[in-house]
């Protein structure tokens, strides 16, 4: 296997005193997509956001197509590559639905371009004059994922988007997601719905009080499904 | 002689006039406030002296340098805006962290420092500033004499208020400004380089006071408590409006400026403290402000 595109290696972190990473080890190759299970607390989003850089209080070390990101300004990740697009969608009221989408700066070639965008979320096209937070759950969601896709980021680190949206428009995402892959887009993706999950992702990792305790591939997880269960409490 | 509402017209127009003038200052300073506090939430009590700086770099820039009223309504502004910059990158970025209230101190401080710096070398008393010699003399409206002046400043503040609007409502750079108001980690982590906006957003601010400063030194003096006076007031403005709401800084400028000149009218005993009452009730009515989204 050639180096992966993203490796991290004993991940701490701390929210003030608290320490919620617990030595993190992750890998994933350029084109893969990985998905982080876990429930409520166990440390997913904390995981991504201290990838990001978001979080500044970590230790250990995180490295991007080669490079060692503890180091690196919050604004500088995203320009070696990485796009996130958070839990909370993170779609700002005071901007159009179109100024969201060209918010975020471009970091390199090869991102969609605004017709590609537009094709793939024909809602976001007919409502680009919207204020952005008048765009329904699922649509927030096209819009968050849209505007990194913009940028040309070769990794996307998408934390949970299926939470709280309609079964039709999960399915919407999910075929979203296998373009992008298509693409040859390396995705990071936190779940809690792992029968969506399986649809898309290469690989599984589960997440327990901020370590990862299991990590199988796709083709294993009728094998674990039991073990799923009883770990996710579903 | 004609009357309306029992006043002459000539008195009604003439406290007209001086309450868009009034207004036109409080609109710009306020203006300048409203952008900074949107997006540092920093309350900036310097905005003052930095209105004072202004009016004392297009002074010096006349005396000294020979450099006329145009130039100065250029160069004045970008000179106090660097020094703010500075400021902020040396000083003021370090508080963010903290309570907002440490921003709010160092600001009422750095005031203090710079008038009282001001005071030592040229004085308390003011010191004149002609206008520039295209904009002397009157006009006659038929109803008013309009000195040239006094209606270039109402036309240069509303041009510069209406820019700044167009900057941030229809720009790249206001759309970042708008989303960092809102979430500026998010748009850090989007690689906007934020703490350069930040800088950008104060020096914005305060070239706004300079410019607003260069502006009143013909029609006030130029004198190191110039801007202390004003900015008590201001500070009622950008409540009323709401804080950090752009539009909000502005038409309440203007307006807050029209009611006190009409004020001095109908009931001159109330016009000093006539702000401050509309300031109270529209505290107890809608505390967000008139223009302010409720946090």
């Amino acid at each position: 296997m050639s180096a992966p595109l993203l490796n991290v290696r004993d991940l701490h972190a701390w929210y003030g005193e608290s320490h919620v990473l617990h030595g993190v080890n992750l890998t994933v190759a350029e084109g893969e997509m990985i998905c982080i299970l876990g429930r409520n607390g166990m440390g997913k989003t904390t995981t991504l956001r201290s990838i990001m850089g978001i979080l500044r209080k970590r230790s250990g070390r995180i490295e991007f197509a080669g490079r060692d990101m503890t180091a690196v300004a919050l604004h500088q990740t995203a320009r070696a590559g990485l796009g996130f697009v958070p839990e909370e969608r993170g779609i700002f009221a005071s901007l159009s639905v179109e100024e969201n989408l060209m918010l975020p700066p471009k970091v390199a070639e090869g991102g969609m371009s605004v017709e590609e965008i537009y094709d793939l979320f024909p809602n976001l096209k007919e409502r680009r004059n919207s204020q952005g937070t008048k765009l329904s759950g699922g649509e927030q969601q096209m819009l968050a994922m849209a505007r990194i896709l913009r940028t040309g980021a070769r990794c996307l680190l998408l934390d949970e988007p299926t939470e709280g949206l309609a079964p039709v428009i999960i399915q919407a995402i999910g075929e979203v997601l296998q373009k992008l892959k298509g693409r040859g887009m390396t995705v990071v993706l936190v779940e809690q719905n792992f029968r969506f999950a399986a649809k898309v992702a290469d690989r599984f990792y589960l997440m327990d009080h901020g370590r990862m305790t299991a990590e199988f591939p796709v083709a294993e997880l009728p094998a674990q499904m039991d073990m799923l269960h009883r770990e996710l409490g579903v | 002689m004609t009357m309306i509402f029992g006043v002459p017209v000539q008195a009604l127009m003439g406290q007209l006039l001086v309450g868009l003038i009034n207004g036109s200052f409080y609109a710009l300073l306020s203006l300048g406030l409203a952008v900074i506090f949107g997006l540092l939430r920093v309350i900036n009590f310097a905005h003052g002296a930095q209105y004072m700086l202004g009016a004392f770099a297009a002074l010096l820039l006349l005396t000294v340098g020979g450099i006329n009223y145009w130039l100065a309504l250029l160069l004045a502004p970008v000179i106090v805006g660097v020094f703010a910059a500075l400021v902020e990158k040396t000083m003021l970025s370090r508080l963010y962290k903290l309570d907002p209230l440490y921003g709010l101190l160092f600001t009422f401080g750095l005031a203090l420092a710079i008038e009282g710096t001001f005071r030592y070398f040229f004085g308390a008393s003011g010191k004149p500033y002609a206008p520039p010699a295209q904009l002397t003399g009157a006009v006659n409206l038929g109803f008013m004499f309009l000195p040239i002046y006094r209606g270039w400043v109402v036309v240069a503040s509303l041009a510069v208020c209406i820019a700044v609007w167009l900057l941030i409502e229809k720009t790249k750079l206001g759309a970042y400004l708008r989303a960092a108001t809102e979430n500026p980690t998010l748009v850090q982590a989007f690689g906007v380089n934020v703490p350069l906006l930040l800088t950008l957003t104060y020096a914005l601010g305060a070239g706004l006071a300079g410019f607003a400063g260069v502006l009143a030194a013909p029609v006030y003096q130029v004198s190191p408590l110039m801007g202390s006076n004003l900015i008590i007031i201001v500070f009622a403005v950008v409540v009323v409006g709401g804080m950090g709401s752009i539009l909000g800084a502005i038409v309440t400028g203007y307006m807050l400026g029209v009611v006190e000149g009409l004020t001095k009218v109908f009931y001159p005993e109330a016009s000093n403290i006539v702000i401050f009452v509309i300031m109270a009730i529209v505290l107890i009515l809608r505390p967000a402000g008139l223009f302010g989204k409720d946090a």
